[in-house]
């Protein structure tokens, strides 16, 4: 079966989706060879997962000191 | 026999029922394991920690006067979160600042093309500069110059791992919207951390991998 080409452009639109793993097989399948022949698309799809990862990995919003207790106090004075 | 449970444990049914009843022990042992999420909820809105607290307090007392509109169709943290987001946006809409926004939300669910960059002046990225702490200030300041209805998508998706059926529920949007501007907050995530991220920052190599130019 002979994989039809998508552009840089339909690929970019495509690309979290992709990392998702959230495509069906035949586009998947574009993508993958797109990112065989494209330098660029390959290089913003590696540097898209490892931001996806690095995220997941790296980020989080601890909570402020005392947040528990000024929350439970403001429930109790109303 | 019978229903009694062996220890302390109450389900979440038993503690919503007493918190309708207006007990407030109760109410704050559901909000309690859902703390962190509010707060980053909140956060993800408003972008500094004062507002994120005081909205997170506004949440959780509106909830709390409101739990008769709680019906368990939804998990108790998916619904506190909801009125937590529009808290939240209440809270923006007073606050200037979001006048200085310049990403106009209608816009930003069309099918308008965002062209991911292509790093032309690429540049030897030197290892010490990919310590862990420099990386998650970096991660963390990217994310807070994000447009907010893009970080907000970011922040429960990639951050707190939320499905994008989830994410789509809790910020009333369909997943069709969530996927867009998730798409869009990932390519701005890259373009500011780049270059080095299509190659190295995640492999924390010793030695760094020179990226050719093309």
């Amino acid at each position: 079966m002979k994989v039809i080409e998508i552009s840089c452009l339909e690929v970019w639109r495509e690309i979290s989706n992709y990392i998702d793993g959230d495509l069906d097989a035949e586009l998947r399948a574009r993508m993958e060879a797109h990112f065989r022949v494209c330098a660029h698309c390959k290089a913003v799809v590696d540097g898209t997962r490892n931001v996806v990862k690095l995220i997941a990995d790296g980020v989080e919003y601890a909570l402020p000191d005392g947040f528990s207790q000024r929350l439970f106090d403001k429930l109790k004075d109303k | 026999m019978g229903t009694t449970r062996p220890g302390l444990e109450a389900t979440e049914g038993e503690l919503i029922e007493r918190a309708r009843q207006g007990d407030k022990d109760a109410f704050y042992r559901l909000v309690f394991p859902c703390e962190r999420a509010v707060y980053t909820a909140a956060v993800s809105i408003l972008n500094n920690s004062a507002d994120a607290e005081e909205a997170a307090q506004e949440a959780v007392l509106k909830a709390f006067t409101n739990l008769v509109g709680f019906r368990g169709e939804a998990k108790f943290s998916t619904w506190l979160i909801q009125i937590t987001i529009n808290e939240a946006r209440l809270k923006l809409r007073k606050d200037r600042r979001h006048l200085y926004e310049s990403v106009d939300e209608q816009r930003a669910d069309d099918e308008g093309e965002y062209s991911p960059k292509d790093f032309a002046d690429w540049r030897e990225v030197p290892s010490e500069a990919l310590q862990r702490r420099e990386l998650r200030e970096a991660l963390k300041q990217a994310i807070a110059n994000l447009p907010s209805i893009y970080r907000e998508v970011l922040i429960l998706r990639d951050v707190q791992q939320r499905s994008i059926k989830e994410t789509a529920q809790i910020l009333g949007l369909t997943e069709g919207s969530v996927k867009t501007r998730l798409l869009r907050a990932r390519l701005q995530m890259r373009d500011a951390l780049a270059p080095g991220i299509d190659g190295t920052w995640a492999t924390g190599k010793a030695e760094y991998k020179k990226v050719r130019p093309f």
